[in-house]
């Protein structure tokens, strides 16, 4: 037996092995995940892990080191919510959200650094030994905040989709924020002495390293874009080039010591709209199932990383540290969120409300990266100590925040997202509005978010688009599509109830398909019978409802629109068919 | 005169305007800068259509953001500019270009043929359209109905997505 030969790549296999199964039996009790989120069973299946390693062995378990995390287990994580990140609602609430990402990350960052150099001034907790710039730097990571874990919850209840799309936008953008400020501490930590200029040449560099970041995702996005305009007779490939391009961007980023987040995010948001134009379906199921899976192991591997480490030599306690450390989280974040949602509020029309704020606030839960950050600082004597109050500032804020913020938020009564998605009336209105709006905006002089939005889109159409896309011959606009996608859902429900009707004083069905492929085209005008009228309204209205969301929930271990097989079944019949033009 | 003093605004028009429409001051003025800016001709209206300050304030009006000092205020008094029915209604208005508190077939299809682009045939805008009136008609009549409009909208969020903060 040769187990050294093949050793690395057999635990590690094992242990996502090992992962996968207890998700599996997770998933059997119905009842279990709407109470304890995933990222709990996973740490769990870590601390047995780690029991095991350690009664064993005797001695603590393999830890991860600096490349591993940064280089392979992170980005599968940011690509994946940064495809699954739906434009529209992001754009539209970009202010807000860079806020609480950038801001309300400074904020905290500064906040637990400087009340924990506080709280080491105190003599008798024996903590003198840590400067400030550690405690900044401990703050750093520990602000970086994870609530995907807390985004199934808001999928379970349907809030209302404004602060969905916040509390994701938050998440993504604001991991950027904290490994840049890490990173910047870390540096400042390996220099002697620190002057001003230093701090200055800091700021700068945070600006730089942001912008720096969006210019080349979107610059790998748009060559992606361009890419899969040629691959259509080589299909197998597609998703490869999404793959490649993202992971390039955010290598290309890292290598110019820009963030590599922020790229990864811009070149998945920028290319997604032409590269799922151009593709095939089964390419972008493909690439949805793999960004959904990598994500899910990478985040797996993370925590059971956690769990094992929990258990072994690698902690220093210090009560005080530990309890102030998790008691000024709560209250940093708690007074960002409100010191910001009060700008925010003056600003916008849309106003967050205090539920909303207190759902924000509590459901900042860390995640995988502060844990890998702390295991990614540099030796000094009070690592350990830091890694302790890592781990359970970690779990305390996933089996207590996680666990306790569903029955809260249910005592709050959040404001429930609405049930159904827009009819074609309601599509047509609110874009007519919109355009209204924009149209209003111009009078006023008011140049408000229609405008940009409308300055990108005709830049989009008039160049984007033939650049980029393949077939450019027929642009459609949303609604059109959306129609068609009704009408046919419509005639193929028909059909299989077997309702097809084909007299004259009935109301029209219409059946768009392709012209060079045989129409099944029934199409009446006419006046409308009343009855007749109510029984179609009636079988419109009962399966109009059904109609997918158009801002598809982000879950991190599982993909969009999940639920029942025959729908799905009947949405891939007709996407397939638009797909085979 | 064709000097500026005579379209220069009184106290008293601002009173009114503000009575009115709800805008304050400070907007008031503001905006009746925009609006000079946009009356090329100098002669007090916008266009051939002869719109001048009022009308285009009374327009404005509409798009004013509720607020929440106002949503208990004046149960007796007249319908605030920018209620929610009122702001329906303006959007309706535009709609009906034949003002019969219909919008017909033909309306509708005006309005789709300029929101849709020009790849689309008449005969997939004619069945949107035919969709729509559909969806929305409860009388049967073959065209929306104010009431019938309101009731498609009712889900929607429109107090939001008609209101710009005119930042003061």
């Amino acid at each position: 037996m040769d187990y050294q030969h093949v050793q690395v790549p057999f635990e590690i296999t094992l242990w996502i092995m090992l992962a996968s199964l207890a998700k599996i039996a997770f998933h059997l009790y119905n009842k279990l995940p709407s109470v304890v989120p995933e990222s709990c069973l996973l740490i769990f299946v870590g601390l047995i892990m780690g029991g095991i390693i350690y009664g064993l062995n005797d001695k603590s378990p393999p830890v991860m080191d600096s490349d591993i995390f940064f280089l392979y287990l992170l980005p599968p994580i940011v690509l994946d919510a940064g495809y699954f990140m739906p434009s529209r609602p992001f754009f539209e609430n970009i202010g807000t959200i860079l806020l609480y990402a950038v801001v309300g990350t400074i904020w905290n960052v500064f906040g637990i650094g400087f009340s924990l150099y506080g709280i080491c001034q105190v003599k008798s907790f024996h903590l003198q030994d840590i400067s400030l710039l550690h405690n900044l730097l401990f703050g750093s990571l520990i602000a970086a905040v994870d609530p995907v874990a807390v985004l199934s919850v808001f999928e379970e209840i349907h809030v209302n989709e404004k602060l969905h799309i916040l509390v994701f936008g938050e998440s993504l953008l604001n991991d950027a924020v904290s490994v840049v400020l890490y990173k910047l501490f870390r540096s400042f930590c390996e220099m002697s002495t620190i002057k001003t200029v230093d701090v200055f040449a800091g700021i700068g560099k945070f600006f730089v390293v942001g912008i720096g970041g969006v210019l080349v995702g979107l610059l790998f996005g748009m060559i992606a874009a361009f890419t899969t305009r040629f691959t259509k007779n080589i299909r197998v490939i597609e998703p490869l080039f999404v793959f490649l391009y993202s992971y390039l961007s955010y290598l290309t980023a890292e290598m110019f010591h820009l963030s590599g987040i922020v790229a990864i995010i811009a070149c998945a948001m920028g290319m997604k709209r032409y590269v799922e134009a151009n593709i095939s379906l089964k390419s972008h199921t493909t690439i949805k199932y793999f960004l959904k899976m990598w994500s899910s192991v990478s985040d797996t591997l993370i925590f059971i990383f956690l769990g094992v480490s929990t258990i072994g030599d690698n902690h220093e306690w210090s009560w005080s540290y530990i309890c102030f450390t998790i008691i000024f989280c709560l209250i940093w974040r708690a007074l960002g969120v409100l010191v910001l949602t009060f700008f925010v509020n003056r600003l916008h029309v849309n106003t967050v409300t205090s539920k909303d704020q207190f759902i924000i606030a509590y459901g900042g839960l860390r995640g995988a990266i502060c844990f890998s950050l702390v295991f990614l600082l540099p030796e000094f004597p009070r690592k350990k100590l830091f890694i302790a109050a890592t781990t359970v500032v970690i779990l305390f804020t996933v089996f207590v925040q996680g666990m306790t913020i569903r029955p809260l938020v249910d005592l709050l009564d959040v404001k429930r997202k609405r049930e159904s998605a827009p009819t074609v009336g309601e599509q047509i209105h609110i874009r007519f509005l919109d355009h209204l709006l924009a149209g209003i905006e111009d009078i006023s002089g008011h140049w408000g978010q229609y405008y940009w939005k409308d300055k990108l889109e005709y830049f989009n159409s008039k160049y984007l688009q033939k650049f980029l896309l393949r077939e450019y011959d027929q642009p459609k606009s949303s609604i059109v599509l959306l129609y068609e996608k009704l009408e046919r859902k419509h005639a193929i429900e028909l059909v299989e109830a077997g309702q097809l009707i084909h007299e004259p004083s009935h109301t029209s069905l219409l059946v768009f398909v392709d012209s060079h492929r045989s129409t099944v085209v029934v199409k009446e005008s006419d006046s409308m019978n009343p009855d007749v009228l109510e029984n179609i309204q009636k079988i419109l209205s009962r399966n109009l409802y059904r109609i997918r969301r158009t801002v598809p929930a982000y879950n991190r271990h599982n993909l969009p629109g999940e639920s029942g097989t025959a729908e799905q079944a009947k949405e891939i019949l007709i996407l397939r068919h638009r797909s085979l033009r | 005169m064709g000097s500026r003093a005579s379209t220069l605004l009184r106290d008293e028009e601002i009173e009114e305007i503000k009575k009115e429409t709800g805008f304050s001051h400070s907007q008031i003025t503001r905006l009746y800068s925009r609006f000079t800016s946009l009356d090329k001709g100098e002669n007090g209206t916008l266009r051939e259509d002869q719109v001048n300050f009022r009308g285009f304030m009374r327009t404005l009006a509409h798009f004013r953001p509720i607020e929440d000092n106002e949503k208990s205020k004046d149960q007796n008094g007249p319908e605030p500019l920018n209620s929610r029915s009122n702001k329906l209604h303006f959007a309706f208005r535009l709609y009906d270009l034949d003002k019969d508190d219909k919008i017909s077939r033909d309306e509708l299809l005006q309005v789709l043929r300029m929101m849709v682009g020009v790849n689309i045939s008449d005969e997939q805008l004619g069945s949107i359209a035919d969709r729509t009136i559909q969806e929305a008609d409860q009388d049967g009549d073959s065209a929306i109905s104010f009431t019938e409009f309101v009731k498609v909208l009712e889900k929607v969020d429109v107090e939001q997505k008609m209101s710009i903060r005119f930042l003061h």
